[in-house]
């Protein structure tokens, strides 16, 4: 039996309908993005656990230029070390029919005797591990597969370490230490051009010409043991051998963008929620005020019944709770779906054999309760005050407002102001609170339009640095092995060819104090132009004679400045240990390298005068003629082209991003459009009958519409330059939630950006606008007569 | 009040009817009205609850539309002009009074004069209107500041700032005690008799109708009577 009170409550509802839905849905947006969020993140987590597991993804990783299989159990005996693996490993470059451009691809070798690798499993998506007495099978990976159309039956041509191979096909493939497939050193991923190879090891054995010796081991600790100790262990080992430094899981290149990735959607779950719930506990509020108001007779009348203060209060939360329940209904079938959108996306880029996603249980818990919670502290002081409302004085109306010139006017500007702008400022300023909460509310809009343009932004900006201005050259070529300069000579050679700089790369541990990265270091020459890093102020500067050169995100993480001594570890060859001044910082947005002079880093590593690649910039682009002699090159390992990493990224993230933009233009929308259809449906109510009593004098509908909507036009006016700053404040929070080594997300927000904002902000303010208008033109000009207020 | 200029013909209404639906049942809150007003007359309309008293100043005042009958003002077809010509009407025409004064608490008592002076054609100052009503030394009050009294002739003032040519009152005294009511029944006859505004009063009040040229009596939303007052009563001579 549903009681009279509780009717009550679905009728004012149903009364308020149009603010109620405003409101709901602002709650929905803060519920659905912390749905989305947690459920991706406990699904994305839950599914990495279990496919790391089920697939034995290793613990260490550790390369070497060539060392003997023996030294397998040395490694196993280690204390800590569970399982050994030990793997072939080369680049490549891969032929595939109908594609001219260079693919490079990591090849990786399955156990001779066939059968799946102790560590580091596949899945096969479809096919079968090469057959260990079949030469030329192959299994490929299923992001390079499916951008190609490859299955089992196609074949591909590889060059590997200067041996043409012709392989078959013969499975498709996923691996945990490739769900994340991405180049070393590239950007963004790019499925087309970069694929990973896995054949079995005999036939890797006689290409690499290693019988009897590995270049790669992995490892599986035991529980507890501390893989920072294995990783030195396993480096002391193969310091002899040519060992280019281990480290651990979460140095592993695809756990990390994983680990990232991870990262931002926990501060997602926690950042959106919290400005949509505050906004709608603060609408909750004043429209649970305003109801309240507009019933103290029935308050009063329900008192003198013998209602207690309670059963009032109690009736009023009813009110706010089941305004709740259909936000968080809606947030919660909004984030299922949201989530279920955002998994496909993760689809494409991390490979699982599964992403089993599904709506979290304790997300939507959290989502529940925290949506009622700041529904309750909304609603909370309203609720107080008809608890409060003693009935005799309720029973009376209340007292008229009082009201006072307004500043512009008590600062002598009366004379410009019209009755009707007065009214307004008046208004304004009789309430500044609530002015100023409102102003709050639509600043977080227009904040929130920023945040997706702003991803456009920095994006393009990364891309501009690191690809544009950093980077000239058409093609960067790299060595099988560091060669002299005559190389250099050999690719000038080249018909098409217009310059060769060489340039020089060597895994190294920068160390400072306590603090120790894991990079890369390179060496440009003196007259390079094809690749300069940039300053801070974009431009560009070649690394001095001595000393070495930073990425900014190194003098974070290292806590060096310039001057400072950097210790740093060559991982390669003679695995020299040098001290180098640090000369300065060059900025970078994607990864985090050291940059020296080509001549002065060959002469500190003392292993001649070589080079391992080298940048070209070509008389007319990358033509399929130049990859056909590149890649005759035996000394070419692979090659790969700038544009085509440009062109890439901008097809790969351009529709996720306009997704993005969509998104939060919509969320954006809703707060606005929360914020002022209830301002002015609460100020419709509020000065209904005031406005109807100009109406009877002789006001038009247009000149009382100026009134109503002109105190929100200010409010919206206000609410702009805050909602820039405050747009800015939000991105900045989020480009910071985003820093890490592999990338940086610069704060960059174009005035597109601002003017987007604004025009959005305009265009929502006007649909409510148009809404409320309407209302104003059914005023009952009648009733205004006959009642009092 | 010369007798040929009483005889000019402001308002002619014939066969006013009005219906409301209300749910399923109709209220008819006019069945029939004939009427002319004159300029410079100050009429009551008398009646109890539930006569049409405030359906017919409503439609006099273009607030509302009969459901069948012509009303015509001045010569126009007020049944035949939409929402924009009413406004219009009511903006260069007419003045109103409320009951409840529906005063705009955000502005001072000048300021809800000169709200309507701003819009009008050839409105007097704020201060003559406020002057009119002696309230000249309350100018610069806000409605909250002042008493019911002084509400209700600032209410006066405001209607008849812009010089209309009928002054429609319902119920100006209903919520004042009757010092108070004589005094702003003083104010609405001061200007009757300076401005030569037509004016319609509505009332219960018996005592009221004694001030008026002519009374009309409406009941069951017909007018079931007319009288003329051969000696008006001063306002300030009234009682009740």
């Amino acid at each position: 039996m549903v009681s009279a009170l509780t009717r009550k409550a679905i009728r004012d509802l149903w009364h308020l309908r149009g603010q109620a839905i405003a409101i709901a849905l602002v709650i929905a947006s803060g519920v659905a993005n912390l749905v989305m969020a947690k459920s991706t993140y406990e699904s994305l987590q839950q599914t990495r656990e279990h496919f790391y597991r089920e697939y034995a993804f290793a613990d260490v990783f550790a390369s070497a230029k060539r060392a003997p299989q023996t030294l397998a159990a040395r490694i196993a005996d280690l204390p800590g070390v569970q399982t050994v693996q030990t793997r072939l490993m080369s680049s490549g470059n891969l032929h595939v029919t109908g594609f001219d451009e260079p693919v490079r691809a990591q090849v990786l070798s399955v156990p001779k005797e066939g059968g799946q690798p102790e560590l580091n499993q596949l899945y096969l998506r479809a096919g079968r591990l090469p057959d260990p007495d079949a030469h030329h099978e192959a299994v490929i990976s299923e992001a390079f597969a499916s951008a190609h159309d490859l299955k089992p039956g196609d074949a591909i041509d590889a060059t590997i370490y200067g041996h043409r191979e012709h392989l078959d096909i013969v499975g498709v493939a996923i691996s945990p230490e490739f769900v994340y497939q991405i180049q070393p050193g590239s950007t963004f991923p790019d499925f087309k051009r970069f694929a990973i190879v896995w054949i079995n090891r005999r036939v890797l054995e006689s290409a690499l010409d290693m019988q009897g010796a590995f270049n790669n081991v992995v490892l599986r600790l035991r529980p507890g043991a501390d893989p920072a100790q294995i990783v030195d262990e396993v480096d002391r080992i193969l310091a002899r051998y040519g060992g280019l430094g281990a480290y651990a899981r979460k140095d592993q290149l695809s756990d990390h963008f994983l680990s990232e990735e991870l990262r931002q959607l926990e501060t997602m779950a926690k950042l959106f929620p919290t400005i949509f719930l505050s906004v709608a506990a603060f609408l909750l509020s004043v429209v649970l005020k305003r109801l309240i108001d507009t019933q103290r007779e029935q308050i009063a009348i329900l008192k003198a019944f013998g209602y207690s203060g309670f059963d009032i209060g109690r009736h009023y939360l009813q009110i706010a709770g089941l305004i709740a329940a259909i936000g968080t209904v809606l947030g919660i079938a909004g984030g299922a779906w949201l989530g279920s959108m955002l998994a496909g996306v993760y689809r494409d880029f991390y490979r699982f054999p599964f992403l089993d996603y599904h709506l979290s249980v304790l997300a939507t818990a959290t989502g529940l309760i925290v949506a009622f919670a700041a529904s309750c502290v909304g609603a909370l002081r309203a609720v107080a005050e008809s608890v409060r409302l003693p009935p005799a004085e309720a029973m009376q109306p209340p007292a008229p407002g009082h009201f006072q010139p307004s500043l512009i006017e008590r600062a002598g500007l009366a004379r410009y102001l019209s009755q009707p702008n007065r009214m307004i400022l008046r208004s304004l300023e009789r309430r500044p609170w609530k002015a100023l909460l409102s102003v709050i509310g639509l600043a977080l809009a227009c904040a929130i339009m920023m945040v997706g343009r702003f991803q456009e932004n920095a994006i393009d900006r990364m891309i501009d640095v690191q690809l544009r201005i950093a980077a000239h050259q058409d093609l960067s070529v790299d060595f099988i092995e560091p060669s002299g300069r005559a190389a250099l000579s050999e690719l000038r050679a080249l018909p098409g060819v217009r310059r060769v700089e060489g340039v020089r790369a060597v895994p190294v541990r920068l160390r400072y104090a306590n603090y120790s990265y894991r990079t890369g270091l390179s060496g440009l020459p003196q007259d390079a132009s094809l690749r300069r890093p940039v300053q801070a102020d974009l431009s560009p500067i070649t690394p001095p004679r001595h000393g070495v050169m930073l990425t900014d995100y190194l003098q974070q993480l290292l806590h060096v400045h310039v001057g400072d001594m950097l210790q740093i570890d060559v991982l390669q060859g003679r695995q020299a240990h040098l001290e180098v001044p640090v000369a300065g910082f060059v900025r970078e947005y994607i990864g985090a390298q050291a940059y020296m002079d080509l001549d002065a880093m060959n002469r500190l590593l003392g292993d001649g005068d070589v080079v391992s690649g080298a940048l070209l910039a070509l008389d007319d682009g990358p033509t399929v003629d130049v990859f056909a002699r590149l890649d005759r090159r035996p000394r070419v390992a692979g090659f790969s082209e700038r544009s085509a990493e440009i062109g890439n990224f901008y097809t790969t993230m351009g529709q996720s991003l306009l997704v993005f933009t969509f998104i939060s233009m919509l969320l954006g929308a809703v707060i606005n459009f929360g914020v002022v259809y209830n301002s002015a449906r609460i100020a419709l109510s509020e000065r209904g009958r005031e406005l109807a009593s100009l109406r009877v004098l002789g006001f038009t509908q247009g000149e009382v519409a100026h009134i109503l909507l002109g105190e929100l036009v200010i409010l919206v006016a206000a609410s702009i330059p805050l909602g820039f700053a405050a747009g800015w404040a939000l991105c900045w929070v989020m480009a910071q939630g985003l820093q890490s080594d592999l990338f940086r997300v610069p704060l960059v927000l174009l005035p597109s950006t601002f003017a987007f904002a604004l025009l959005t902000m305009a265009g929502s303010t006007l649909v409510s606008a148009l809404i409320v208008r309407r209302r104003v033109a059914h005023l009952d000009l009648v009733a205004v007569l006959k009642t009092r207020e | 009040m010369p007798i040929e200029k009483e005889r000019e013909r402001v308002f002619r209404a014939q066969g006013l009817t009005k219906v409301y639906h209300m749910g399923d049942i109709d209220v008819h809150a006019l069945r029939g009205v004939d009427l002319e007003l004159h300029r410079g007359e100050l009429v009551v309309l008398l009646g109890p609850s539930g006569s049409g008293k405030s359906t017919l100043l409503n439609i006099l005042g273009g607030l509302d539309v009969p459901s069948a009958g012509h009303v015509w003002y001045d010569g126009h077809d007020l049944t035949t002009a939409g929402e924009r010509e009413l406004t219009q009407f009511r903006r260069r025409h007419v003045g109103f009074v409320f009951q409840f004064y529906n005063l705009i608490p955000s502005l001072t008592a000048r300021e809800n004069v000169a709200i309507v002076t701003e819009i009008a054609d050839d409105p007097m100052t704020a201060e003559e209107a406020l002057q009119r009503v002696g309230l000249d030394d309350r100018m610069d009050h806000f409605p909250s500041q002042l008493s019911g009294g002084q509400q209700q002739r600032i209410a006066i003032a405001r209607a008849i700032a812009k010089r209309p040519s009928v002054l429609l009152c319902d119920e100006p005294t209903g919520a004042l005690d009757s010092a108070t009511g004589i005094r702003v029944l003083e104010a609405i006859e001061s200007i009757n008799a300076t401005l030569g505004t037509t004016t319609v009063v509505i009332t219960h009040n018996v005592d009221i109708a004694r001030m008026a040229h002519r009374v009309l009596h409406l009941g069951d939303g017909r007018i079931v009577g007319e009288q003329t007052n051969a000696t008006r009563t001063a306002a300030k001579d009234l009682s009740w």
